[in-house]
């Protein structure tokens, strides 16, 4: 693999990553608990969706086939899509929502940290302004995970539930292969195993002053490095796609 | 008599052009109209969330879904600060939202209609906001301070939103011949409820004069759909789209487009309850307000908790 490969199969990763939770935030269109909300989230999910921009554009250069964002976004299949798989996992309940976005959140937040200092100017440029970005997201998120897991019985509950569910999804986080090896080798990202470190710092930190527990099973999903995802995608991406596929070659 | 003095007082403000501000003595007709119409416009915009929010995850491009997702973020934004602005009358959003979800209280007949392709999207942004901005231009120049104020922060993003969604509607009309017609059949049906959504004609909706005096309400309605057909039809002909209306044509000697019979039937329909939306708009509204319950009143618990622990 060269690292030109290494470079672009990174960027799909962290491209997809945000336009699939972005997708999953937008929604919660006018079905959020409070005005407020339904605000927060469209605004994060327009972060998403901006981010996803500016990735999968560099991924397109990169590539350098003449495809464009537009064309990763929209046509490619399931199996080629490289999100994590707690991206695109339902909204479920708020609770649901909130444990996912966080999880996600304070992962980008250490990811686009070190990112800053890649080699590649292009993907520090892009962490910086992302960086500021997940630092506001992930305020948002924390507070609710507060309010949330020390709120009610019932919000309790269904946070507790939620991080059950999520759990098995984070593992696959800090997996590396092939282009990671490359690009670590290369200065252009950074070894996960630092990221995870901190991210499990963190987490556990928030999540026992939320008043709840890190679930006791060790059971990790993984697979969407090799585009093996849940049976969810396949759906996200038939609504996503569905009108840009209807119209081939049409301009919007 | 105190009362009196106090009503030619605040008729005298008025007329002289200054605002009325939340502390200000205000009549209770006053108070009460006010109170309506800005709760309904608020409620307009949380519930025009429905019909653009059901297209924002299959926009056709990234660019048009930032967009789209942009506008509609500005819309609850335009929500929230109606609720505020409403509040100071005396009232409180939760009183309001009950309202709309228990059905007492209206909001714009428009979306009460479905939006069935992309194009619907276009058609909202230039029409259905189209239409809005020449209402709130009219509201900005009222007499109630914090919705005059309200109305000129408003008006700024709705030309954004018209401008993006007359561009939706350049696209498609220049784009393929599917496109084209997509563009059209939108134009087609959405077309007679943005006339209708200013409102019934004058001769069924007489303007009280005193409302008029009270600059709560600033023209009629026929004068403001006047506005709008005059500066859409034109930009209807730019892009090559037109009006579904074939009595439409302009009169020199007046310099404005005379337009055909409106269907008043079916806008009364609607505001009644029967429009095809209705029904799915408020169970919507009401769905988000129940499963939302548990969020709110965690949300609630835990700031006791804090405010007890800081104790
Ligand atoms: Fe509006
Ligand atoms: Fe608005
Ligand atoms: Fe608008």
């Amino acid at each position: 693999m060269t690292t030109q490969e290494a470079k672009f199969q990174y960027l799909l990763r962290l491209g997809d990553s945000n336009l699939i939770i972005g997708h999953r935030l937008s929604e919660w269109c006018g079905a959020g608990p409070i005005l407020e909300e339904d605000i927060a989230l469209i605004n994060i999910a327009l972060d998403f969706v901006g981010n996803a921009t500016a990735l999968l554009g560099y991924a397109a250069t990169v590539e350098g086939n003449g495809r464009t964002e537009d064309d990763l976004a929209y046509l490619r299949n399931e199996r080629e899509f490289r999100n994590l798989l707690i991206t695109e996992q339902p909204n479920g309940d708020y609770a649901s929502t909130i444990t996912r976005q966080f999880l996600y959140d304070v992962y980008t937040f250490y990811l686009y940290e070190a990112l800053k200092s890649s080699k590649d100017e292009t993907i520090a440029a892009l962490a910086v302004k992302s960086h500021k970005e997940v630092t506001y997201h992930l305020r948002h998120t924390t507070e609710w995970m507060y309010r949330l897991g020390d709120g009610t019985a019932e919000s309790h509950e269904r946070m507790q539930n939620a991080i059950n569910d999520l759990w098995m999804f984070t593992g696959e986080m800090f997996d590396m292969d092939e282009v990671d090896q490359i690009l670590i080798k290369e200065g252009i990202a950074p070894d996960l195993n630092n990221i995870k470190s901190q991210w499990e710092t963190h987490v556990k930190r928030v999540i026992a002053e939320a008043t709840l527990q890190i679930p006791t099973y060790n059971f990790k999903q993984k697979g969407s490095k090799e585009g093996k995802h849940s049976e969810h995608l396949g759906f996200l991406l038939a609504e996503m796609q569905s009108v840009h596929r209807a119209f081939p070659g049409a301009k919007w | 008599m105190e009362d009196e003095k106090q009503l030619a007082a605040f008729e005298a403000k008025i007329a002289a052009g200054n605002k009325i501000e939340p502390k200000d003595w205000m009549p209770e007709a006053y108070r009460k109209q006010l109170i309506r119409m800005m709760s309904q416009h608020a409620h307009s915009e949380i519930v025009g969330m429905l019909p653009e929010g059901n297209w924002i995850t299959r926009a056709p491009n990234l660019r048009r879904k930032a967009i789209l997702l942009a506008k509609v973020q500005d819309e609850a934004g335009h929500g929230l600060y109606l609720y505020s602005a409403t509040e100071t009358l005396g009232v409180d959003r939760s009183e309001l939202l009950e309202q709309l979800h228990t059905g007492k209280a209206k909001y714009s007949s428009i979306f009460n209609y479905p939006t069935l392709t992309w194009a619907d999207i276009g058609a909202i942004g230039w029409l259905v906001d189209g239409a809005a901005i020449m209402n709130q231009t009219a509201l900005a120049r009222g007499s109630y301070g914090p919705y005059c104020r309200a109305m000129i922060r408003i008006c700024k993003e709705e030309s954004f939103h018209n401008r993006q969604g007359y561009e939706i509607m350049m696209h498609l009309a220049q784009g393929t011949p599917e496109q084209k017609a997509m563009a059209q059949d939108a134009l087609n049906r959405w077309w007679w409820p943005s006339i209708m959504m200013l409102g019934p004609s004058d001769d069924q909706s007489p303007n009280s004069e005193q409302l008029m005096r009270w600059k709560v309400k600033m023209e009629s309605n026929d004068a403001i759909r006047q506005r709008f057909i005059d500066r859409t039809v034109p930009q209807a002909d730019f892009i090559g789209l037109s009006i579904p209306d074939k009595d439409l044509k302009f009169d020199e000697k007046t310099g404005h487009y005379t337009h055909g019979p409106i269907n008043w039937d079916e806008f009364f329909e609607v505001i009644k309850g029967n429009g095809p939306c209705n029904a799915k708009r408020l169970k919507a509204r009401n769905d988000a307000d129940k499963k939302g319950r548990w969020v709110r009143d965690a949300a609630l618990a835990y700031a006791e908790k804090k405010k007890l622990k800081a104790a």
